[in-house]
């Protein structure tokens, strides 16, 4: 008889080397989850935003219930909004993407309308002097001024949305959740803790990186300050 | 239809409502959880963002502290606190994890709020000859209340929400209901509860808008 290898992993402990190299396929597939349900549900969601938050400042009694629609999604627990898409979806990655779809709505509307809203009145009738139609002033002068309020919405339905797809684990599509909630179920404090702290560094890096876009295409924003 | 119409029944079925684990035990559980965890938040928060808001420092650290909170998935932070000593202490772990959620809008909100105050009427009331701490409660707090206010109201609705999750880690709450449907292969079930704890979330809500027209005119902005 063999003894048990005395390794972290028998030991069961929280920070552990060997569950790291011993486990690199799992860890790797699940970030991988994590990132496309993330990405994919940020998508759709500035997808189907962009078009509400330019429609609601076009027509301003739109507003009202557009922001009241998405305030009250938002108000929905995310395990309660996974629950209510089931019939719809049943247990797939698409009733998880459907749910943080709707969550990022919230932050992404307000956040878009609030700055399409603050491009001063001066502006948009300069760029009319000059000739530019309805659309062309929207995609040229107004979408670019929003920039920055959409891209602080953006960033932060971004490292919401890291976060919640954890719950996507009571339908078996929470990525790194999975790991979380399979390490619970049976005490394995290396795979918890790994897959929480990895959770928290892609929301960190995403952040960082929307942060970095944001520098990238709104350099005026510099300019003014410096 | 048919998923509406079996929901509708499991809600209208009486033994679905008695009991340990019936929606009166579990929404009395789910109330109990979110107002003992919005106590201890506010209870940590609230003396913290006024005395760094007196003061005008740690801004940046207050204004972070919100936006890193949101990187961290409550529902990770349950099961790693379950797998601690903490784990024993029956619901502790879910008031632990559900407080270190609500800190950061509560912090942050009052924060800002205390240093929304209008500087001209800080600096007449110094010029009166108020202390420290007179300022800080009769001038700065009273009238930074809306805004400490809707960050009491976004914990408290985000509390609601939360809570939920406390039943994946087994704790008790309506997010039982929801979990026990998904066990049971119940997609009613879970629809219910769903709508359950949505319903409790816009109720809380809603609580907050009235007592916000009814409270006093200085609460709402005083305009």
């Amino acid at each position: 008889m063999t003894a048990a290898p005395d390794d972290c992993l028998a030991r069961n402990e929280w920070i552990c080397g060997a569950y790291l190299s011993s486990r690199r396929g799992i860890l790797l597939d699940a970030v991988v989850q994590h990132l496309q349900l993330t990405a994919l549900s940020v998508l759709i969601g500035l997808l189907i935003a962009v078009p509400l938050a330019v429609l609601a400042r076009r027509w301003g009694w739109a507003a009202g219930p557009v922001l009241a629609l998405t305030t009250i999604l938002y108000t929905i627990p995310s395990l309660a909004m996974f629950s209510l898409l089931l019939p719809l979806y049943g247990l797939s990655a698409t009733l998880v993407v459907a749910g943080l779809v709707l969550y990022s709505l919230t932050l992404l509307v307000r956040n878009l309308l609030a700055g399409l809203r603050a491009v001063p009145e001066e502006t948009r009738q300069a760029a009319r002097g000059l000739g530019y139609g309805p659309i062309r002033l929207l995609l040229t002068v107004e979408l670019p001024l929003a920039l920055p309020a959409a891209m602080a919405g953006l960033r932060i339905a971004t490292v919401s949305a890291v976060s919640l797809v954890t719950v996507g684990a009571i339908v078996g599509y929470g990525g790194l959740g999975n790991l979380v909630y399979a390490g619970m179920n049976t005490y394995f404090k290396a795979q918890v803790l790994t897959a929480s702290v990895l959770c928290v560094l892609i929301a960190i890096a995403a952040d960082l990186l929307l942060l970095g876009v944001q520098r990238l295409i709104t350099p005026w924003t510099r300019a003014a300050r410096a | 239809m048919s998923t509406l119409t079996a929901t509708w029944d499991w809600l209208a079925d009486p033994a679905h409502w008695s009991g340990d684990n019936g929606v009166w035990h579990r929404l009395l559980q789910h109330l109990l959880l979110t107002v003992v965890c919005l106590f201890l938040s506010c209870l940590i928060a609230l003396p913290v963002a006024l005395v760094l808001g007196h003061l005008g420092r740690g801004g940046a650290l207050a204004v972070n502290i919100s936006n890193v909170g949101r990187a961290v998935p409550t529902f990770a932070v349950l099961v790693l606190l379950l797998l601690t000593p903490v784990g024993n202490w029956g619901e502790g772990p879910t008031v632990v994890a559900l407080v270190l959620f609500a800190v950061p809008p509560l912090l942050t909100n009052a924060y800002v709020g205390m240093r929304e105050v209008d500087r001209g009427v800080v600096q007449a009331a110094r010029g009166m000859g108020m202390t420290g701490r007179q300022l800080m409660f009769h001038v700065e707090l009273p009238l930074s209340l809306p805004l400490l206010m809707n960050g009491v109201r976004i914990a408290a609705v985000q509390l609601v929400a939360t809570a939920t999750i406390a039943a994946l880690a087994g704790g008790g709450g309506l997010g039982r209901i929801i979990t026990a449907g998904f066990n049971l292969a119940s997609t009613p079930q879970v629809v219910a509860g769903a709508l359950l704890v949505a319903g409790f979330a816009l109720l809380v809500e809603g609580g907050f808008e009235i007592a916000e027209r009814l409270g006093p005119a200085r609460a709402r902005g005083g305009r």
